[in-house]
């Protein structure tokens, strides 16, 4: 589904990621993890499109196209979705609103028909279900006011009406209490499924005892530099990332 | 540039829908201003001589004054001496309906998507067409007059009800007023009237649909609606002006009465046009618009969408005379390009337990220069006055500026005065979060600015709101990045 391959991008000159590779299939659940600054949160922000990121090399193909040449509407469209890490407010604009301009815009994209009041609502309530949400947010302006655990439920609801065949959760875990993150994680398990992949960038291994990964990588200085499975994270928690630095960091000095 | 100022700039740079003009044979005054010119009005209109009368002494006013210089706009000054301060469509003869009025008249309307065949119509709004100096056509004339109401253009006011003109004209704006108001008292050449008697609560909207066509030619119209006690109208006023390279003058007067217990809605949704990308041409907007609540329990609410002009001076305000009376202003007004505006509202509280409301957003992109200038002022009498503003500015890209002069001046210390103001931009992060979302950045623009303004558009009658929220829309396509 999705093909990285030697990725490398900078930020006002400043080399961030310095090729990454990385391969996601259906149904599969990977999990981004490394140190601050390591550039996980950069690798998210270039996939949704974030403009003020330059790609200096490397390809990323999704669903067999070039995700780089689409803008980041059509790669929404495509099936692209993020959950932001800091979930923007719009002051006046309803959550419901803003969804319906959204959804009906897909699915326009789609060639399919746009949803009727009746029939957007109803997908509304169903969806509402997954991550508990209270009806009364969804007619106050989006985000604005929001504690930051009802903007993450926000984020996985949104993901829920779009159902994207990519999610990248950025950090979805931060700033939530144990409740929220059992209802987010409720909330993204439940939209799994065989025909759709989600990449979790996380800082903490505490996320992925809901969200459970098939595979976990870490990033350090722009690269994955160690690839495994779930109990990698586990090692992690428990070792901290100073061994994987000094592997990373004695490879590049022989 | 930034990418997020590249879609502003595009957005911006939406050409104007209203561009176009249409060549009719016209009757036109002389080019230039002296006493000579409002006799020819007056003799053209076959006024009687007491509003001549009135017309030279408010030009002998208008001599003696200054062009105002304390606005935040600046602009070449403007010869008066060249313009023709009357032209009007010529009809064979005065239509006396609807199916009389030059079908070529008609039809420019039409393309301005009014439609001002009775029967076509949407229910619920009459509407007088204003072209150049002259009404054209009003509607629904007869379902009114069946009320008592009187929806007509000024002339025929003048002419049929000249007792409740010569009562009210001039009466919440005096020709001394200022330099535009004395002009346009002096060369007025049409406009509607509107009259509601007590009790009556008026079942349509009321319209006026203000065209200028003709070149070099300044819009001089005058406005005068007065409510009876115990009486409610809503009045809805919008404009359109061709495309010219030369700046246009228009310098209106609308007065407003409002007698006990009576309640006006006034609405406007302004777009003449605002000069092209580079600054050039557009109208150059010097309005004076003031209502007084005569009456106790009276209200006066202003609701203004301004997306066009080139310069505009405006400020819409009310007189709170009469005890437990309510003023309210609320305000959109967009710049773009080369616009100015200066633009906002006066509350003077003058009886006891008044009120007066103030929202105002103000939304610059281009290069525009946007101002918000209020004034609250409560008199010494006014016990228990109660006055909440609140000015917002959104700034779209980093060329543009956005001011707020708020003026407060209080002589009551039972006056209770809330002032609120924010400065926000639209942002890179909003923009991205609704592209991630798959909404592409016009309709994103839309929507945010429209969620900006809601309170304001919220205060439009239903379908005004709708056209206003496009017309924001388009005003700004083009402008982000």
């Amino acid at each position: 589904m999705l093909t990285i391959k030697n990725l490398h991008a900078s930020i006002e000159g400043t080399p961030i990621l310095r090729g990454i590779n990385l391969e996601v299939k259906a149904g599969e659940i990977h999990a981004i993890m490394g140190p601050n600054g390591s550039g996980k949160s950069t690798l998210a922000s270039v996939l949704a499109g974030r403009e003020e990121y330059e790609i200096t090399a490397g390809e990323v193909s999704f669903k067999g196209k070039d995700l780089l040449e689409l803008s980041p509407e059509d790669r929404a469209r495509e099936g692209v979705f993020l959950a932001f890490q800091y979930p923007v407010e719009i002051p006046g604009v309803s959550s419901t609103n803003f969804l319906r301009t959204a959804v009906n815009q897909v699915r326009e994209y789609r060639g399919e028909e746009p949803l009727d009041a009746v029939k957007f609502l109803t997908l509304m309530k169903e969806k509402m279900k997954l991550v508990e949400m209270d009806q009364k947010l969804l007619s106050r302006s989006l985000n604005e006011g929001f504690s930051g655990g009802e903007k993450k439920r926000n984020e996985i609801f949104q993901m829920a009406m779009l159902a994207p065949t990519l999610s990248i959760l950025d950090e979805t875990d931060s700033g939530l209490d144990i409740d929220a993150l059992r209802i987010v994680s409720n909330g993204v398990n439940q939209l799994k499924s065989k025909d759709n992949a989600t990449i979790v960038v996380t800082h903490y291994q505490r996320l992925l005892d809901y969200i459970v990964p098939d595979f976990v990588h870490v990033l350090y200085k722009g690269q994955i530099v160690k690839s495994g499975t779930k109990e990698l994270a586990l090692e992690l928690e428990e070792k901290g990332y100073d061994w994987i630095k000094d592997e990373v960091d004695s490879n590049a000095t022989v | 540039m930034s990418k997020d100022n590249q879609i502003l700039e595009e957005l911006t740079s939406k050409e104007y829908e209203h561009g176009w003009s249409v060549n009719y044979e016209a009757d036109e005054a002389p080019v230039g201003l002296t006493e000579d010119t409002i006799r020819w009005i007056s003799t053209k209109k076959e006024e009687p001589q007491w509003l001549l009368d009135w017309r030279l002494k408010a030009f002998k006013t208008w001599e003696a004054m200054y062009e105002p210089k304390w606005a935040n706009v600046h602009y070449p000054k403007i010869d008066l001496q060249s313009l023709k301060y009357y032209s009007a469509p010529k009809q064979a003869s005065k239509p006396k309906n609807l199916d009389e009025v030059d079908p070529e008249l008609l039809d420019i309307y039409k393309r301005l998507g009014i439609n001002l065949n009775e029967q076509k119509r949407l229910q619920g709004i009459a509407v007088d067409a204003v072209l150049d100096s002259v009404s054209v056509a009003t509607t629904f004339k007869g379902t009114l007059s069946k009320l008592g109401i009187v929806f007509c253009s000024f002339s025929e006011a003048v002419k049929e009800h000249p007792e409740l003109v010569k009562k009210y004209l001039g009466s919440v704006v005096p020709m001394t007023d200022n330099y535009y108001a004395a002009l346009n008292s002096a060369v007025f050449s049409d406009g509607s009237f509107c009259y509601i008697p007590k009790g009556v609560r008026c079942p349509m909207e009321l319209s006026t649909y203000f065209r200028i066509n003709a070149a070099n030619t300044g819009q001089f119209e005058r406005t005068l609606i007065v409510a009876e006690d115990e009486s409610y109208v809503s009045y809805l006023e919008g404009c359109t002006a061709p495309q010219r390279d030369e700046n246009q003058l228009h310098a209106a007067v609308v007065e407003i009465y409002a007698g006990a217990h009576a309640e006006v809605k006034y609405s406007t949704v302004q777009n003449w046009f605002p000069g092209d990308k580079e600054g050039k041409g557009g109208i150059y907007n010097f309005v004076t618009k003031r209502g007084i609540c005569a009456g106790d329990f009276s209200k006066i609410s202003w609701t203004q969408v301004e997306t066009g002009s080139a310069v505009t001076w405006k400020y819409p305000s009310c007189i709170l005379k009469g005890d437990n009376s309510i003023g309210e202003f609320y305000s959109v007004a967009v710049t773009n390009n080369y616009q100015q505006a200066d633009t906002g509202t006066k509350m003077i509280h003058i009886g006891k337990n008044t009120k007066s409301r103030i929202v105002s957003k103000g939304i610059s992109a281009g290069k525009s220069q946007n101002s918000y200038r209020g004034q609250v002022q409560v008199m010494k009498r006014a016990t228990n006055a109660r006055n909440f503003s609140q000015c917002d500015s959104l700034l779209m890209g980093d060329r543009c500026g956005a001011h707020t002069f708020p003026y407060i001046d209080i002589n009551n210390p039972t006056a209770k005065v809330e002032h609120e103001a924010t400065t926000s931009k639209i942002g890179e992060d909003q923009l991205f979060y609704c592209n991630q979302r798959g909404i592409a950045t016009e309709d994103a623009v839309a929507l945010i600015v429209n969620g900006y303004a809601k309170e304001v558009l919220n205060q439009l009658p239903m379908e005004f709101a709708v056209e206003a929220q496009k017309l924001l829309a388009l005003t700004l396509e083009g402008s982000v990045g």
